[in-house]
């Protein structure tokens, strides 16, 4: 018998936020019945599209996969997607308190459900699943393993395992998750997949398509209120803009810039920049 | 209150409640008469006579000689014996035939012989039929001279299937192939008789017929070639060594004279409870399947597979009702895949994650198959309703 936590027995048993959302603006399903553990999950924004306002799950799986979908489902609630993006698979074992280390996998299987509605909501593809396939039995790519190695300081094949599934089947693929821990821990410093995008772009490649977003539809909406924006550098995911005529002393320039300007640079060129205005 | 207060055991093919008569038969072992059977004091002597008494009640159960009878730790310990004690006594053979549904005690034995011994093995694993039934030509065809023994299970621990060891002996018999039959969970469930059966080696486990864990035996054919596998002292006539288990084994012999009379009961009573159990599932829970042939079957088993829901999920949710069962799913195993035994049969993942053995005893009741007829309905509807591969029809 597993031990688990009285939260986690206590949201299996009495799960929250059940159900299926109608007409949702993110939907995202992750596992399948041969896994053994399937979720879909589906959340609602506010009008201003700013804040989850509501989440619901399914869960096909065990106690602790029903107990995380519940979690997660709760922790989302009230969140900007900016802020929910940022849940990691043990913020969720740490809001039940823990949960055994051979069902890690669960709060696994929660937050790419999580990235995957997100990315539903922003018509992105997620890249995990286009690296290459190590695990046949549960479908893991070396993408998924290295992640999941990096950001849980994974040091052994079960363990990556435990998080992952990826080894847990046929064993086929033990020496290659062994590779690829070799690989993450000989790097040092981990090294940050990129969300999205499929490749890494240059900063010439970003210049030229944040100005091109800009001509074609920031700065025609900005000028119908006597606003205007002008790129003035990029340096990696930051892009630094000034604000100008009417935008530079509005009240909701900060809205401006994070929800409209850095949404559609999101969309259109890569999902990981931050915009932030000039100081100068 | 005592522990087992609103408890309904329904997990006999893991491990039974020891008999009352067991027990009160066990205790003046540990306090009184604690010498040691070997010894040559009348103190040492009289306990060497209860063994000897329960020698010869164990091997009338399964109508064999009690110098047949080799007590062991456990089931385990008598499997591994059987089948390295036939390799060492054939050097010259290194092939094994078993089956894709063995118990690990004998499935991973068999897989991990090459690094165990040095030596290069070939394991044959005969596959099942979808109900879990056995084809008797594939097994046929499958020996050689080459084949040291045969190790194929009486009954199945998950699903109850019941293979035909009487016939299956005999082919191997005819062949000159020794044979080896845990038959852990069928001795004390259903009638064995190896006057009539020929199998050289036969296993079984105590904790499964009302006697203790921790008490084994292997049964070994006269004259069958065999080596030891715990060396030590001359116990056993030299075939075990180690002091003896003493007031584990005199529960096993007062639990093989029970289960003589107990046999009737499990093939009348037990088995009713059992049919009207899986009927009331089967009927009253859309989309439940039965797993293992309907007939060919031990009388307390019932396999019933859940289909869209998981078997752990199940588990804990009979769990708050004192309904104690099992699961071949993934989350229970402690593996991440469903049971070995109902991929062998081909049991699609739909069913096989969310499947539920229920095994009884002659201590069930006809009130406790009606509390969980009443109560599974509700648990697996309410999982279903979040399960996303659940339509509503």
């Amino acid at each position: 018998m597993w031990e688990y936590t009285d939260k986690v027995k206590e949201h299996f048993l009495n799960p929250r936020n059940v159900g299926e959302i109608e007409n949702p603006d993110g939907i995202g399903e992750v596992g399948s019945l041969s896994c053994g553990d399937a979720l879909k999950l589906t959340f609602k924004l506010d009008e201003a599209k700013q804040k989850i306002i509501d989440a619901k799950f399914k869960t096909f799986g065990c106690a602790s996969a029903i107990a995380s979908s519940s979690a997660l489902t709760e922790m989302i609630k009230g969140l900007s997607l900016e802020e929910a993006a940022k849940i990691t698979n043990e913020d969720i074992a740490d809001y039940l308190g823990s949960l055994p280390k051979e069902k890690m996998h669960c709060s696994v299987m929660g937050r790419e459900a999580l990235e995957s509605a997100i990315a539903n909501y922003r018509g992105v593809a997620l890249p995990m699943a286009e690296g290459e396939l190590v695990c046949e039995c549960f479908g893991v790519t070396d993408l998924e393993i290295k992640r999941a190695i990096e950001e849980s300081n994974l040091r052994t094949v079960e363990e990556v395992t435990n998080f992952t599934k990826a080894g847990g089947g046929c064993g086929k693929c033990v020496d290659r998750i062994q590779e690829l821990i070799n690989e993450v821990r000989k790097t040092g410093k981990p090294k940050i997949i990129p969300m999205t995008g499929p490749k890494r772009l240059t900063n010439i490649q970003k210049i030229k398509m944040i100005e091109d977003v800009f001509e074609r539809e920031v700065r025609p909406t900005l000028k119908k209120d006597g606003g205007d924006v002008e790129l003035l550098d990029v340096d990696g995911d930051y892009v630094i803009v000034s604000l100008r005529g009417s935008c530079a002393s509005c009240s909701k320039s900060q809205t401006t810039l994070k929800e409209y300007i850095e949404k559609k640079l999101r969309e259109q060129v890569l999902d990981t920049l931050i915009v932030e205005e000039s100081k100068i | 209150m005592s522990a087992t207060d609103g408890i309904i055991y329904m997990d006999n093919n893991a491990t039974t409640m020891v008999a009352p008569e067991v027990l009160e038969a066990m205790l003046p072992y540990f306090s009184q008469l604690y010498g040691n059977p070997s010894s040559m004091h009348t103190f040492g002597g009289q306990v060497g006579r209860a063994v000897r008494t329960a020698r010869g009640q164990i091997a009338e159960l399964i109508n064999a000689e009690p110098e047949e009878i080799i007590f062991t730790s456990c089931g385990t310990e008598s499997d591994s014996t059987a089948i390295l004690a036939a390799l060492q006594a054939q050097p010259e053979k290194r092939h094994i035939v078993t089956t894709r549904v063995e118990h690990p005690a004998v499935k991973n034995l068999c897989r991990g012989l090459d690094s165990l011994t040095g030596h290069k093995h070939r394991i044959t694993e005969l596959p099942v039929e979808s109900d879990g039934t056995l084809d008797l030509q594939r097994y046929e065809d499958s020996l050689s001279d080459e084949t040291s023994i045969v190790s194929v299970m009486w009954a199945n621990n998950e699903t109850g299937v019941i293979f035909p060891i009487e016939e299956m002996a005999k082919i191997a018999k005819n062949r000159g192939i020794l044979f080896h039959t845990d038959a852990v969970q069928a001795v004390g469930k259903i009638p064995i008789d190896l006057s009539t059966v020929p199998v050289d080696f036969l296993s079984m486990s105590g904790h499964k017929l009302h006697a203790p864990k921790g008490i084994g035996v292997l049964y070994v054919r006269k004259r069958t070639p065999f080596v030891p596998f715990l060396i030590g002292g001359h116990q056993e006539h030299g075939r075990r060594g180690g002091t003896e288990n003493v007031a584990s084994l005199i529960g096993l012999g007062k639990a093989c004279e029970l289960s003589a009379r107990h046999i009737v009961k499990e093939n009348t009573t037990v088995r009713a409870l059992r049919d009207k159990l899986e009927k009331g599932l089967l009927e009253k829970i859309p989309n439940a399947l039965l797993n293992g042939h309907k007939t060919q079957r031990l009388p307390n088993t019932a396999n019933v597979s859940f289909e869209y829901v998981e078997g752990e999920a199940i588990l804990l949710h009979m769990d708050r009702f004192g309904i104690c069962a099992s699961s071949g799913s993934a989350c229970t195993s402690g593996s991440l895949e469903p049971s070995h035994v109902l991929r062998a049969m081909g049991v699609p993942f739909t069913a096989a994650h969310g499947s539920i053995r229920y095994s009884l005893s002659v201590y069930n009741n006809e009130d406790e198959v009606d509390f969980v007829l009443d109560k599974m309905p509700g648990i697996i509807a309410n999982l279903r309703q979040m399960s996303p591969f659940w339509q509503n029809k």
